[in-house]
Formats: structure tokens, C-alpha cells, sequence
């Protein structure tokens, strides 16, 4: 039985790299990645599970981190932001003006990546679906539309008649 | 950030799990078992929850079952709400929590926190209220299996320490027609203005309700009503509105008269629809 009490060193698993991490019970995942590893690309928002700026995916499964306790991810593999590395989602915003102000940006870019590897041939009723999960306040939405149909099978001729 | 410290266990039995929930209870700390976390982190950060431990069932086997075995589906109570919707062995069971949250906070609701949680709503309990589910609870003292119907009364009556372990639907109820439909105030991602769940019982209908008054909840006075056929469709309703068993909530979401119109509409449609598939 996995027990914490108090404040220990405990390894977390970061975009394919073991980080060690001193974490408490009451830690919360998006501050433990924020301040205590310096990965900065999952944004605090509302914290409270609406907007989905802290999306990162455990265990390829898109998760709003402001919800999750740091301790509850030992064992589990993290992605943010930062380890996506050029996939292909980040040159499909860039091309398609997929953000503006960017704060909403790397939460888009989680689920987006997730969703393109999961369901590849996803029609719009799960675009949309998953898409709600997250809030873009400059309502950038046809343009994350457009990028992730573009990377979806099936390309960018599914984006005249879309949906959102 | 929680602004309080409590310790956290993570057993890999439900034995364990009710072992520790005990010892700890005896050294007078506040405990709860911890599934999705999802309620008790956004509430707890504003302190209106508090626990000195948690238990977190998510590493116990019988608590992610989600298969048949037999004529039974066990369906284990740290299973998330997108499992149930993406495995989707029980439609009307997946159609409700697909409109539960979000499709990303759908991956860390469980089961047994939606049911268990103090929102109020707690949709995803109607399909299985009204396909007559048992629920295996256990505590230090033991284990039984009981009907959901007998032990739901505004809310899960568990014993001390007593912790939901999984849900079993008949296989039968599974595969029964059902209606679900949800209206919300204004967005498609809201808590339900109104959130109805119909299955049809061989020739009876079973239907239970979230959003109508302070709990979800299914009524057997109501039942005979909608089933009663000598009544013409507006009797129906008009008396299923008179012997809702509780006040209808009245609030920012929707006043009671429009709850009632809305009670009226959904039940006219689940009735055309369940008369449009015969």
C-alpha cells in the first residue's frame, strides 16, 4: 500500500524523464509542475476543473491538472506542454492561427494531441465533444477547429461546414 | 492550493481499504475514501471540505472491474465516467454520463464519487435506480449486497466506514429500450435544469429524475401513473405533477413553474418516443 504522510521525495515521471520531487499530500499537480519542476506551460486558470488551461495528459488521457493531487500521479506517465516537441498539432495552431492571446493555448494543444492519437478518424460530433472541455476567452474556436482537423485523418477538406 | 494537510493511503485490497478507514476513524481523524478527487479537491480548496486522510481506491481491483460476468455487469466504483462511455456496456448508463461535466473531467469522475458526492445531481445514478441495480458496500464489519433502491433515499445510506464497491446491473436491463434527456439553462455543459432516464421494463416504463427537486430520485406513485392506461398522455402528466414526492426546486437554474413545464415536455417526449419505437 502506497502511504504518504508528509512532505517526501517521491519520482514522478515528466515527459518521458523520472524527476524526483519533494511533494505533500495536499499538493496539487499544476503547482508541483509549475514551481517545483519549472514547467510552466500548464496555466492556472479558473482551478477549478471549467477552463482547461492546465490540461496535461497522464497516461495519454487528457486530465485537468488543477484536480489532481500531485502523489496521485506516481506511477503514471506526465506530458505537458514542453514534451510534445514539434508534434504535429503545434505546427497545425501555427499554421492555422490556432490561438491569440495563447494563454487557453497549451490546454487546446494537450487535448488536441490526445484526441488526434486516440480517435485519429474522429468525426465533429467528437471534435466538439472533446474540444468543450476547454475555453479559449479570445474564442479562437474556428481556428482550433481548423488545426485539428487538419492533422486528423482526412485532412483540412472536412473544415468547410463545421460545426462549433 | 488546499489550505489544510491530510495524509494519504492508496490500499491495494478493499480489505485493507476498510481496515484503515476503521483504525483511523478510532484515532479520531476525519476520513474519506478518495475516487476521482474531482469534488473534494475544488471544495476542499475553498475549505468547505475537510479530511484528515484520505483512502484512495483506485488501486483495488474489484473497484475498476467493468465487465459481465454471467448475467451480471459489475461495473467497479473507481471506474471513470469516459471508461463507461467509451467501453459502453450499458448504453443509457453511457448516454447520462456523457453529459456529465466535461469529456476531459469525465476521465477523473468515478462512479462512485458522482453517486456519492454532495452535488446534488448525481445523474449518473438514475439509470441504474431504474434498472433495479445492486451495490456491493463493505465495511470493517463486512460485506453485502443489496439493492440500490433500498439503500438510495435522497442520497447512499452507507453504514460507518462503509465504502461502494461496485454496481451490478442485470444483463436483461442492459440491452431494455431507454430514453435519456437532459435540458440545461442555457449551455449544453451545465448541471441539469431537468435530466430524465426512461427504460422500458418489458411493457412497464421505469423513470427517475435529477434537477426536479433537491435529490435525484425514483417514485413508484409516478410509475403507476405513467403506466396507468386508461389515462390520455395530459392526465398522465398532469398527475405525475401533483405526486412529485418533494419540493421542486425553485432558484437561479430555473423557477418551479418552469421545472414543471419543462417535467411536462420531457415526458411527453420520452412517451412519443418509447410509442414511436413500437
Amino acid at each position: 500500500m502506497l502511504k504518504i504522510l508528509d512532505s517526501t521525495v517521491i519520482t514522478l515521471n515528466v515527459n518521458g524523464e523520472d524527476r524526483k520531487v519533494v511533494a505533500k499530500p495536499s499538493d496539487i499537480l499544476l503547482y508541483t509542475l509549475r514551481n517545483e519542476l519549472g514547467l510552466t506551460g500548464a496555466k492556472p486558470g479558473c482551478e477549478n476543473g471549467d477552463c482547461g488551461a492546465c490540461t496535461v495528459l497522464i497516461d495519454d488521457i487528457p486530465i485537468k491538472s488543477c484536480l489532481m493531487l500531485t502523489v496521485e500521479a506516481i506511477g503514471k506517465r506526465i506530458l505537458t506542454v514542453e514534451g510534445l516537441k514539434n508534434a504535429p498539432i503545434q505546427k497545425s495552431f501555427v499554421e492555422n492561427w490556432g490561438f491569440q492571446c495563447g494563454y487557453c493555448t497549451s490546454g487546446f494543444l494537450m487535448v488536441c494531441h490526445s484526441l488526434s492519437k486516440m480517435h485519429p478518424d474522429a468525426d465533429d460530433v467528437t471534435i466538439q465533444d472533446w474540444l468543450q472541455s476547454n475555453i479559449c476567452r479570445c474564442t479562437g474556436y474556428q481556428e482550433i477547429e481548423y488545426a485539428i482537423k487538419s492533422i486528423l485523418n482526412g485532412g483540412s477538406s472536412d473544415i468547410e461546414g463545421s460545426t462549433f | 492550493m488546499i489550505p489544510f494537510e491530510f495524509e494519504y493511503y492508496k490500499p491495494d485490497t478493499v480489505e485493507e481499504a476498510v481496515n484503515l478507514y476503521d483504525s483511523l476513524s478510532n484515532k479520531n481523524k476525519k476520513v474519506i475514501y478518495y475516487g476521482g478527487g474531482t469534488e473534494f479537491i475544488s471544495m476542499a480548496r475553498r475549505y468547505n471540505m475537510y479530511a484528515d486522510a484520505v483512502i484512495d481506491i483506485k488501486a483495488i481491483p474489484e473497484c475498476n472491474e467493468f465487465d459481465f460476468d454471467g448475467d451480471d455487469l459489475y461495473i467497479g466504483s473507481a471506474v471513470s465516467l469516459s471508461q463507461i462511455a467509451d467501453i459502453n456496456k450499458f448504453p443509457l448508463l453511457s448516454l447520462v454520463v456523457k453529459r456529465i461535466a466535461d469529456h476531459t473531467i469525465q476521465d477523473k469522475i468515478t462512479l462512485g464519487g458522482n453517486i456519492i458526492g454532495t452535488i446534488i445531481y448525481k445523474e449518473s445514478i438514475l439509470p441504474l435506480l431504474i434498472a433495479n441495480s445492486d451495490v456491493v458496500l463493505e465495511n470493517k464489519t463486512g460485506k453485502r449486497r443489496v439493492s440500490l433502491n433500498k439503500v438510495f433515499n435522497k442520497k447512499l445510506l452507507l453504514d460507518e466506514g462503509e465504502m461502494l464497491v461496485q454496481v451490478i446491473v442485470k444483463k436483461e436491463y442492459v440491452n431494455f429500450p431507454y430514453q435519456h434527456v437532459k435540458r440545461t439553462k442555457n449551455e449544453k455543459i451545465d448541471y441539469p435544469l431537468l435530466s430524465v432516464s426512461a427504460l422500458k421494463d418489458n411493457d412497464t416504463i421505469n423513470v427517475a429524475f435529477s434537477g426536479l427537486c433537491e435529490y435525484p430520485f425514483r417514485a413508484k406513485k409516478i410509475e403507476k401513473i405513467l403506466n396507468e392506461d386508461s389515462l390520455a398522455k395530459k392526465d398522465k402528466i398532469d398527475e405525475i405533477i401533483k405526486n412529485i414526492p418533494g419540493e421542486i426546486l425553485h432558484d437561479v437554474g430555473g423557477t418551479k413553474e418552469y421545472r414543471k413545464f419543462m417535467l411536462g415536455a420531457i415526458i411527453s417526449e420520452i412517451l412519443d418516443s418509447f410509442q414511436e419505437e413500437e
